[in-house]
């Protein structure tokens, strides 16, 4: 018993101290003239980068440099991004990153000209830890019902967990919005989006390597989503469906000689995905962005004076143990709602067709 | 002369304010629109108690909703 003690403290000191581990490294960066900045802190740590930046200590930056890959007018070019740090005027091979923080290249006229830029960068080597761990954790639960009928146990531990969770998703989800003909073509996706997108939001809220990198804040991968659930509403619709959006059964006057309800139907289509896009994007965001200024309230505050400093860094780091388990529901919470409104808008596009009105009132 | 140079540092300024008010009426939308979900859901319950888990999940689904819609407007005052 006293071993189970000793281990829960311990645990419980390791997520304290793993929990000071930003303010390290966030105390060692961004400071200009003494000053912290803390919109360029904020937009440094959510967006994309062409390194893994673990920690700046005394002044030596601890990180892993990641592969550029890019097309320019001179060809391919592939080789690490350290190499923009050692470079002279950090020009290498004809290549620069501008202000922006993008790869860009001096063209004949000597104006600036952006490169296809094909680099693993930090989004998409966290997205590659994700894709991992969700092939480890699936492929191991997946691989425990092998050699098992029907009548043995349920599953205990880690494997009944996750049958929970997504039996969860399974039953009350996908079966109650889509239709018994269809539900079993379409739960794949479903149940992958949704666990693609947890995973990714609660790694995100992790501050080390390898979890910390902004992914479903970057808008571009909810945009891909988003373009995902768009085609598969779209393209395995019923006629049903297209129908309805373009010749809905509505009063004469609404389609002819105006069509206004096939046009606002038709830009649904469209505004839905979009809403999703910017749903999963905004909250996300803005938890990583209200996370990281509240750790630099602490050092706004030291640089106003130290008592200042001390009174008010307790409080900043209570309402950060709040927020971040705030954003824990809110990573839980979103990866829910964009699954069960993708899956509510596929069954709405393989309803059965309704009897008409007027057969009925008759 | 000073007057455009004044009128530069307003413009700049008034941007921010904009921001913020945009953001400011956001979040009240929000608010309103989610204590009245909120509310509606408690009478519920409590009309119905054996329903309580179906009407949470629901006021969970629309209470996200309508919070996307007040991001929509704090995304575009951030930006």
């Amino acid at each position: 018993m006293k071993v189970k003690v000793i281990n829960k403290y311990l645990l419980l000191g390791l997520i304290f101290l793993m929990g000071i581990m930003p303010l390290k490294s966030v105390a060692s960066e961004g400071k200009e003239d003494g000053k912290i900045n803390v919109q360029e802190l904020v937009m440094e740590h959510t967006n994309d980068a062409h390194e893994w930046h673990i920690t700046t200590f005394h002044g030596t930056k601890i990180s892993i440099p990641l592969p550029v890959i890019v097309k320019s007018s001179t060809g391919w070019h592939a080789f690490m991004s350290f190499r923009f740090d050692e470079a002279k005027n950090g020009v290498y091979e004809g290549l620069y990153v501008n202000k922006d923080g993008k790869i860009c290249e001096k063209n004949s006229e000597g104006a600036e000209q952006r490169v296809m830029d094909l680099s693993i960068t930090k989004d998409v080597l966290q997205l590659w830890i994700v894709v991992i761990l969700l092939l480890v954790i699936f492929l191991y639960c997946a691989h425990w019902y092998k050699h098992k009928s029907p009548e043995s146990d349920a599953p205990k531990g880690f494997v009944g967990f996750m049958e929970m969770f997504v039996l969860f998703v399974y039953n009350d989800v996908i079966k109650e919005t889509i239709d018994e003909k269809h539900y079993k073509f379409f739960a794949p996706y479903l149940l992958t989006v949704f666990f693609f997108i947890f995973l990714c939001n609660i790694l995100g809220l992790i501050p080390i390597f390898p979890g910390g990198a902004n992914l479903t804040g970057n808008i571009t991968i909810t945009f891909f989503l988003a373009i995902c659930t768009m085609l598969l509403v779209n393209v395995f619709g019923s006629k049903a469906y297209w129908k309805d959006i373009f010749w809905p059964d509505v009063p004469w006057w609404l389609k002819v000689p105006v069509p206004l309800l096939p046009v606002i139907e038709f830009f649904g289509v469209f505004t839905k995905p979009f809403a999703l896009m910017i749903r999963l994007f905004a909250n996300i965001f803005g938890g990583h962005a209200v996370a990281i200024s509240l750790a630099c309230v602490i050092f706004t505050t030291f640089q106003l004076s130290i008592v200042k400093g001390a009174t008010i860094s307790p409080i900043s780091v209570i309402l950060m143990i709040f927020m971040d388990l705030l954003e824990v529901l809110v990573a839980f919470l979103q990866a829910f709602v964009f699954t069960i409104l993708s899956s509510v808008f596929i069954g709405l596009a393989h309803q059965e067709e309704e009897k008409p009105q007027a057969e009925i009132t008759k | 002369m000073l007057s455009l140079v004044l009128l530069q540092a307003a413009a700049a300024g008034l941007a921010k304010l904009g921001a913020g008010v945009g953001a400011g009426l956001a979040s009240i939308g929000a608010g309103i629109g989610i204590g009245n979900i909120g509310g509606h859901a408690m009478e519920a319950i409590a009309r119905q108690p054996e329903m309580a888990g179906n009407i949470r999940i629901n006021m969970i689904i629309i209470a996200a909703l309508v919070e996307g819609v007040a991001f929509f407007a704090l995304v575009v005052c951030l930006l």
